[in-house]
């Protein structure tokens, strides 16, 4: 299922999510598969949360289940059962293969409110013009330097409004890396190549993750396999 | 006129302080309403912060209450964290509700729930952000009613400088007398402005206004008399007590954060009060008497809170669990409804003598046997009939061979350190008795693997119990017979490593001991605290005593009293206490024999089991002991 994390509650954290979403699947009284073994959890996977801060349109995650179930009705009571602005946009039965692994690149919008767009373009051109860029970041197992570039697909400018006052949007497409690359690192290298400074934390938002067509620089929706494999179930 | 939410300036914020989510509200069963809608708005406070704050159940159920007349609208307000207090300083955010996010100072009441003395820093620094002033004397009418309550606003004097107001007791139906009187007040246009509504509130008998009683003091340092300045006001005040818990479900619809909070459960009381008469237990003597919740009402708001919540956890509360009359009936109600499931339910407070196997295994059906823990407080059986905590040497070992037996294979017992009588062999006995733990352990289950934890706290004696006139035990008497009993345990080779030793260092007792049985002098001491940077007391990471030694030190220097003189002296029957006037319905008279009794070694039963024994609560209260059993059963929940 796709869901989307908006508004104030993009401060959830990765085990924020995880606890409510647990919560939700039991008011929401779903037919849920436990693990087997001394204290069964529910069958739950997350893939590739999104940082504590940025909202996005695009968050996925699979559940397990004893029985078939419409999967718009298991939308709607989950969506009902969780707190507005943690919203479940879609459910499908899922076919084979891993989602996980067709979460390849994700699209991301950046607006730097208080930054004007000109001024961030000749960042964003000399960031581009470098083959490599070299950024730090605390990590669990402490500060690790790496390269936020190679990540980078697409990266452009547009300008925009945050209210009365003008800001810079950064529209960019990042393919899924180790370490990940996020937005905010692609920030630091900003800051790191062209003095690019934000006054006030920048507003992150993922609109879109899934499959990476290289030719386009587009991405894809990475629920249409399991789209298609229903539907052919169907047909049979 | 609405009030304008601050969300809009905190927002771009929040990525720069630890764990944002707190700020954010939108808990599940969270209210937000309309500002215009409500004559009366309250902004309730748990003053820690909100992993702590969230869980609390009086806050809870008294959101719920208030929300529930269309006329009142409650939000909630807990302390923030030192990183978020720089950035709201920096960009000029007052103290904010998380509901709705508005501005703390333009409610009518902001009503703190005061579990424990080492909050009132906290409150401060929520005055302050709030742009309330911290003293009660220098508010106008536009400022909030500062209101007190919880178990440390049975002596509120030492916040009596920072706050308007304080009630005693239960607050389910008090909350809702002191809205009428504001509703009423505000609807005359505000006579009198606010020492008038101050009045109205003080004259009902039920809400104590600590700038209508005058103290008078001895060339000694001991309080000559607490007496109201002006008409009107009476001479005590008293406590509040509900009686029928089953007309109060509540919560009904417990708060279900998002954030990581202390508690992650639905906790339904039992019942509340305690005539145990264990004498160092506040909590005991001031919720008299025992009042139970039927064994319907509670299966009705498990069904109905653990579907509403999505909780796993089911926390049936009391301050002695085991006690309610229909506990083995619900135990099996309970476990025979949610078997199978993975629902747990857990019964936090349990007596040993109360304890037994059967209710042990209908808690544990679902869940793993982790560890159970019990309470003996006194490590020898002397110093037990001083707290008269009655649990003989025979029965916790009896208890605790029927657990090991059982499966159980962890075994946790608290104890106090520094209780009135108490000698460095009182508190080495405490390693004879976890020694035996571990042998009768391993021999009743032929294992090795059997572990028993000892906790240590230390004694505070507490207002409106028999020891609010004993002497508090100093810290380095404290450290030291705690690091005797920690050598007596690790120097034994066959049991030493079988018995875990957690404590706590004596000194931030003491300084719980100066602000549980402080007067108003000791109000500069908080005062002095806060401005010299103290917050979060009660976290031992924050905690530092040498502040709070130094700020006695000078903000007492011209007082005949310093900081022992409000801990170690003990007290004498003449002495006026500051808290004589605040009325727990315990007959002071009753509370010196049993201090006496205690110094004795007198034991006194337990009056739901044996005839009345003249505490003075029931008449002095109007109330009665309300107990079952009912003899109703939990039926099966119907299958949908």
């Amino acid at each position: 299922m796709r869901y989307a994390k908006r508004g104030r509650l993009r401060f959830t954290s990765h085990r924020d999510f995880g606890r409510a979403f647990e919560r939700a699947l039991r008011r929401a009284d779903l037919p849920m598969a436990y693990t087997s073994g001394f204290s069964p959890h529910p069958r739950i996977s997350y893939a590739n949360a999104s940082p504590t801060g940025a909202a996005s349109e695009a968050e996925y995650v699979e559940i397990g289940l004893v029985e078939a179930c419409d999967p718009d009705a298991v939308r709607n009571r989950l969506d009902e059962a969780l707190p507005p602005g943690l919203d479940i946009l879609e459910v499908v039965v899922a076919g084979p293969g891993a989602l996980a692994n067709r979460l390849e690149a994700s699209r991301w919008t950046v607006a730097l409110p208080g930054v004007d767009a000109s001024t961030s373009e000749a960042a964003v051109a000399s960031f581009l013009a470098q083959s490599a860029v070299q950024v730090e970041r605390m990590t669990k197992r402490g500060l690790r330097e790496f390269d936020c570039r190679a990540a980078v697909v697409e990266l452009s400018v547009r300008a925009g409004e945050d209210g009365e006052q003008m800001c810079a949007i950064l529209d960019m497409v990042v393919r899924h890396s180790t370490p990940a690359v996020r937005p905010d690192d692609i920030l630091a290298g900003l800051r790191e190549i062209a003095g690019l400074e934000a006054p006030v934390p920048p507003m992150q938002t993922r609109l879109a993750q899934g499959p990476l067509d290289p030719e386009t620089s587009s991405v894809g929706d990475p629920l249409g396999p399991d789209r298609d494999a229903q539907a052919t179930a169907g047909d049979r | 006129m609405p009030v304008q939410s601050v969300f809009a300036q905190l927002e771009p914020l929040l990525p720069t302080v630890q764990k944002p989510i707190q700020y954010v509200g939108g808990e599940l069963n969270s209210t937000v309403k309309d500002w215009d809608s409500a004559s009366v708005r309250w902004a309730l406070m748990y003053p820690d912060a909100y992993e702590v704050g969230l869980p609390n159940q009086g806050v809870q159920i008294l959101y719920e209450i208030l929300n529930e007349r269309d006329w009142i609208l409650a939000e909630r307000t807990y302390a923030v964290f030192s990183d978020m207090e720089k950035v709201m300083r920096e960009n000029a955010i007052p103290q904010f509700t998380v509901d709705a996010h508005r501005p703390v100072g333009e409610f009518d009441v902001l009503g703190l729930s005061f579990a424990t003395e080492l909050g009132y820093t906290n409150m401060l620094t929520a005055l302050d952000l709030a742009g309330i002033p911290l003293h009660a004397s220098e508010r106008d009418d536009t400022h909030p009613v500062v209101l007190a309550g919880g178990h440390s606003a049975f002596n509120p004097e030492p916040i009596a400088d920072f706050i308007d107001a304080a009630v005693l007791g239960d607050g389910e139906e008090i909350v809702l007398a002191i809205s009428e009187v504001i509703r009423e007040w505000k609807g005359e246009g505000c006579p009198g402005g606010r020492d008038e509504l101050l009045m109205r509130l003080a004259k009902s008998g039920g809400v104590y206004v600590p700038k209508f009683y005058d103290v008078d003091y001895l060339p000694d340092g001991r309080i000559k008399a607490v007496a109201p300045n002006r008409s009107g006001v009476p001479c005590r005040v008293h406590k509040h007590t509900l009686l029928d818990l089953d007309q109060w479900p509540y919560p009904r619809k417990p708060l279900v954060p998002l954030a990581e909070t202390v508690h992650e459960r639905y906790s339904v009381e039992i019942f509340r009060g305690c005539t145990r008469g264990c004498r160092f237990c506040q909590a005991g003597m001031i919720t008299r008497p025992v009042r139970e919740r039927s064994i319907t009402t509670i299966g009705d708001m498990v069904d109905a809170g653990i579907k509403t919540s999505g909780f796993e956890e089911v926390g049936l509360l009391s301050l002695s669990s085991a006690d309610h009359s229909e506990i083995a009936d619900l135990a099996k109600g309970l476990g025979d409804r949610y078997d199978g499931s993975n629902v747990s339910l857990s019964l936090p407070s349990t007596r040993v003598d109360a304890f037994n196997i059967t209710l042990a295994n209908e808690f544990s059906r679902n869940g793993r046997r982790s560890g159970l823990t019990f309470a003996p407080e006194g490590g020898s059986e002397r110093l037990r009939k001083v707290i008269n905590k009655m649990v003989s040497e025979e029965d916790l070992i009896r208890t605790v061979a029927a657990a090991y037996s059982h499966g159980w294979r962890q075994v946790k017992l608290y104890f106090m350190c520094g209780l009135p009588t108490e000698t460095d062999d009182d508190v080495l006995a405490i390693a004879d008795l976890a020694k035996k733990v571990i042998a009768t352990g391993r021999e009743v289950s032929g294992r090795r693997d059997i572990r028993c934890t000892v906790s240590i706290g230390g004694f505070v004696p507490k207002p409106h119990t028999p020891f609010q006139w004993a002497s508090q035990l100093d810290h380095a008497t404290t450290d030291h017979r705690l690091q005797l009993l920690r050598d007596e345990v690790r120097k034994d080779k066959q049991f030493g490593r079988a018995v875990g030793f957690r404590y706590h260092d004596g000194k931030p007792g003491v300084i719980e001991g100066l602000l549980s049985r402080g007067d108003r002098r000791v109000g500069a001491v908080i005062e002095q605290v806060w401005r010299e940077g103290g917050r979060f007391d009660g976290w031992s990471e924050n905690f530092s005593y040498d502040r709070w030694a130094s700020a006695c030190a000078d903000a007492l220097a011209d007082e005949p009293v310093n900081l022992d003189w409000y801990t170690v002296r003990e007290r004498g029957y003449s002495e006026v206490l500051p808290w004589d006037h605040l009325d727990s319905g315990l007959d002071r008279d009753w509370l010196w024999e049993d201090w006496q009794d205690a110094v004795n070694e007198v034991e006194v039963e337990d009056c739901r089991w044996t005839p009345c024994f003249d505490c003075g609560v029931c008449p002095q209260m109007g109330t009665d002991i309300q107990v079952g059993p009912t003899g109703r059963q939990l039926l099966p929940l119907s299958v949908v």
